[in-house]
């Protein structure tokens, strides 16, 4: 006898449209680590195999991997967050983790559990293929692509088909190096012109009629040496999407660095041509495509449209008050869509942790509650639901807040940005990852998510060097090394100030350096400056902008200026004063750097 | 070797409906007594874990399992509301006595309940009997016997721990099988196939001895003990007395070094 479906199955059962996963992936997986443990595969081979499936390695150990789960445009169900749910408790520590690229990571999973893991995936029509490696990594879009009101149209479905195209693509198998596409909706909700190819959606008219398009940005990217992308041309057609796409990887493929790992990105080779070479290769080599391919090779955009319905209501539990901290929530965790009645809910997690019983509850609020019967990841570490009618609001919020879901300042500096850190990655220095949740738990003790001169600001924090929590474009960012007083070592992180990725995209200017357990106190004292300085009106980030670019006349004038005002928070203290400072986040042993091979590369 | 071949490691929930029609096997329900005084499966009779463990030496043990009617011959089946752990322990606590007729229920009580299936609270009238003591002492590893043959080539140490837990402190050698992992959305113990697949996967075959432990009296590594018994392993022991006594002697523990794993987790 089989058993039934639990009781509580659900109300709409919306379902992706596109399988992404293929079992057979699994199998092979599964036989190729058992060839790899007899020693019959070499570690290179094994290692790009393991990573073009989707799986990284983990810190100071061959055992483990993290298997890091793609979710292209961030489109995510109810019932795949359920198997994430249940992979993230069988195989993983019980908790998943929300990235920074759309993706969701498991994390300290055996070696020869992840064809176990490949296998539930596959399950749900989700796949880890390609999510690692020098590939075509996940094809993000904007959580408000579709909602927002200043965008021109949903370019939702534009990166489904990219993503659709790339994956699996010999084209995309074996590039220099990784490769991102990001989509997005209009320029204030941007990351556009910090990664490979970034893409705007906007319309002109052409004879009387509406043409839809791109704005493309190529050559931009967050790492060791940042650089802003370019925009290719004033407006690419829809369609010359495809061809303009390939067009840039073939350059890439054929031109790209595969030697000097450090410098095989695009962006290198973009600046090391000059943006002027490099467009016009771009253009000649889409010529070639379009002439050659245009019959065969077509972009299979969905323009089918979501069904929008409004979920019926089971139970009336209206009528009980509506919690405390609901206006705090609304007011810096939700936003208006352009669709009138309708709101989004965004969803902070703590440096993007989330458990895997949180996860079953997040899946049947997303049914509950979203019309669209799906949700988005988002750029930080977060997820959005989407469609929730203005009258389930407080239904909403309670449902969130019983599961510990529905932290306010989601939109706002209160949901900084951490990556894994020493926590499981091999080339991290410090444990920013914790660093993060200390942050977000300072500032909502203290209520600065409710503060509107901060809410346009950000705080982001990377382990190293490396920029996977995207620090150089952070109001406030940090990355992670090690500071020095005579034999003892202590956590330290090099702060930049100033950063942005909308429309007037800027790299973060260099301040100073801040050892761990001053980064709390270096942040509030920055707002305690920023707040004798203001104008009226001003917000942080304005005001770190116009510092930054030399326009700011009050006390504080320059990056200097600054740095001479935080200096006396920096100076460290000896062992005997506080040794608590010698200590990282999370740990109660000296700090001492290790660190192991990066595979970013491999 | 433990175990008649005909006994089934899990019982499904037809047969036993069929066998509690026809009044042939003994139900044990392991929950505390408030609940199982609540409601339980027909019949069933009452054996708390928590009073089992209060001593379980076979003299008190064979006395307990007189009272609720069970003899040599007599066909067991134990469930719990716990995804087989608690029931696991108990059956074991059976096997280890010498009796050969035990089972598991492949589901668990709320699970059972949800189904709308029979259940009530009445207290059925049980006739004792007569068990033997013949310890099977094949299945038991105490802490000599771990430390002993713990570094043997052909012995495997399981922990059935969680992942955070494991990586956190550990037996030197053990390998990490988190006891969520045996288990499908509804049953206690994955399918056969799927069983077999994972085992093989991570190396655990029929080659080896192997050796179960869990934090502290044997219930998760108990469930694992009959998840390697229901793919066709038979050399298995339970460490009964778990890293709990491990850590009380104060014997060597290793951990995942350089690495701050607790910080991510969201709990």
């Amino acid at each position: 006898m089989t058993l039934s479906e639990p009781v509580n199955s659900n109300p709409i059962s919306s379902k992706s449209k596109i399988n992404w996963g293929k079992m057979e992936e699994a199998e092979d997986f599964a036989a190729t680590v058992k060839l790899y443990r007899q020693g019959k595969f070499d570690e290179d081979s094994f290692r790009r195999y393991r990573l073009q499936h989707g799986a990284y390695g983990t810190r100071m150990t061959n055992d483990y991997a993290m298997v890091r789960i793609k979710l292209p445009a961030g489109e995510v169900y109810p019932y795949q967050l359920e198997k994430i749910s249940q992979l993230s408790e069988q195989f993983s520590i019980g908790s998943a983790h929300f990235s920074t690229r759309e993706n969701i990571q498991l994390h300290w999973v055996v070696l020869e559990d992840v064809s176990e893991i490949l296998r539930g995936l596959a399950d749900v029509g989700l796949t880890s293929r390609e999510a690692c490696g020098n590939s075509v990594r996940n094809v993000m879009c904007s959580p408000l692509s579709g909602v927002c009101p200043d965008e021109e149209f949903d370019s939702t479905p534009y990166a489904l088909a990219t993503a659709r195209f790339f994956l699996r693509n010999p084209l995309s198998q074996s590039l220099p190096r990784k490769f991102k596409f990001n989509f997005t909706c209009c320029e204030k909700h941007g990351m556009v012109r910090m990664v490979d190819v970034g893409l705007i959606s906007q319309t002109r008219d052409l004879d009387g009629s509406t043409q839809k398009g791109f704005k493309i940005f190529l050559g931009g990217g967050l790492g060791n040496k940042s650089f802003v992308g370019h925009q290719l041309e004033e407006f690419t057609p829809e369609e010359d999407l495809l061809y303009t796409s390939i067009a840039v990887i073939r350059i890439f493929d054929r031109l790209g660095d595969r030697k000097n790992m450090a410098r095989n990105r695009m962006r290198y080779l973009v600046n090391d041509m000059g943006w002027e070479k490099f467009r016009n290769l771009v253009l000649k080599e889409r010529a070639i495509v379009r002439a050659t391919q245009s019959v065969v090779t077509r972009l299979d955009v969905d323009h089918a449209p979501n069904l929008i319905k409004r979920p019926i209501q089971i139970s009336d539990e209206s009528g009980g008050s509506i919690p405390e901290g609901y206006a705090r929530w609304i007011k810096t965790s939700t936003l208006k869509q352009k669709q009138s009645e309708y709101h989004s809910v965004f969803i902070t997690l703590e440096a993007g942790d989330i458990t895997s019983n949180q996860l079953i509850s997040l899946a049947s609020i997303i049914q509950e509650f979203s019309s669209e019967g799906n949700a988005r990841t988002g750029f930080i570490q977060n997820i959005a639901i989407r469609y929730v009618h203005e009258e389930d609001l407080p239904r909403l919020y309670s449902k969130l807040l019983g599961v510990g879901l529905a932290k306010s300042g989601s939109l706002t500096m209160a949901a900084p940005v951490g990556c894994s850190g020493t926590t499981s990655c091999n080339l991290a220095l410090t444990n920013s990852h914790r660093l993060a949740k200390e942050i977000q738990r300072k500032f909502l003790e203290l209520k600065l998510d409710q503060d509107d001169d901060l809410s346009d600001s950000s705080i982001k924090i990377s382990g190293c060097p490396n920029a996977c929590a995207q620090h150089g474009i952070a109001t406030i960012g940090f990355f992670g090394g090690g500071g020095r007083v005579g034999k003892e070592m202590y956590p330290n992180y090099q702060m930049s100030l100033g950063g942005r990725s909308d429309g007037e995209t800027t790299l973060g200017s260099t301040c100073h350096r801040i050892p761990a357990k001053r980064v709390i106190p270096v942040i509030l004292k920055i707002i305690e400056l920023f707040k004798e300085n203001k104008k009226s009106n001003d917000t942080l980030k304005d005001w770190l902008h116009r510092i930054i670019n030399g326009k700011e006349d009050t006390a504080i004038k320059s990056m200097h200026d600054m740095k001479i005002a935080l200096d006396f928070l920096t100076i460290p203290p000896t062992k005997e004063e506080d040794p608590d400072f010698y200590n990282d986040y999370g740990s109660d042993s000296s700090y001492h750097t290790k660190t192991g091979k990066g595979e970013c590369a491999a | 070797m433990s175990q008649e071949k005909n006994v089934k490691i899990t019982m499904d929930i037809d047969s036993l409906r069929s066998e509690l029609r026809d009044n042939s096997v003994r139900v044990i329900d392991v929950r505390r007594e408030e609940d199982y005084k609540k409601s339980h499966i027909p019949n069933a009779v009452n054996l708390p874990l928590a009073n089992l463990l209060s001593d379980d030496s076979p003299e008190r043990v064979v006395k307990l399992v007189n009272t609720i009617g069970i003899d040599d011959e007599t066909p067991v089946v134990v469930y719990d509301d716990t995804f087989g752990a608690l029931a696991s322990r108990v059956a074991w606590t059976l096997e280890y006595l010498g009796h050969s007729k035990v089972s598991l229920l492949e589901t668990t009580f709320s699970k059972w309940k949800s189904l709308g299936l029979e259940h009530d609270d009445k207290i059925p009238q049980i006739q004792s009997k007569e068990h033997t003591i013949q310890l099977n002492s094949e299945i038991l590893s105490t802490t000599d016997y771990l430390e002993t043959s713990k570094n043997k080539p052909n012995v495997l140490l399981i922990d059935n721990r969680e992942r955070l837990n494991y990586l956190e402190q550990h037996i030197p050698g053990a390998i990490n099988l988190p006891y969520r992992t045996l288990a499908t959305q509804d049953k206690i113990l994955r399918p056969k196939e799927d069983m077999k697949r994972l085992l093989d996967n991570r190396g655990i075959t029929g080659e080896f001895e192997i050796i179960t432990y869990c934090g502290s009296v044997g219930t998760l590594s108990g469930l694992a003990y009959y998840a390697l018994k229901s793919i066709g392993l038979s050399n298995i022991k339970l460490y009964v007395r778990s890293f709990k006594e491990w850590k009380g002697l104060e014997k060597p523990t290793v951990k995942q070094e350089d690495a701050h794993y607790w910080d991510l987790s969201a709990e």
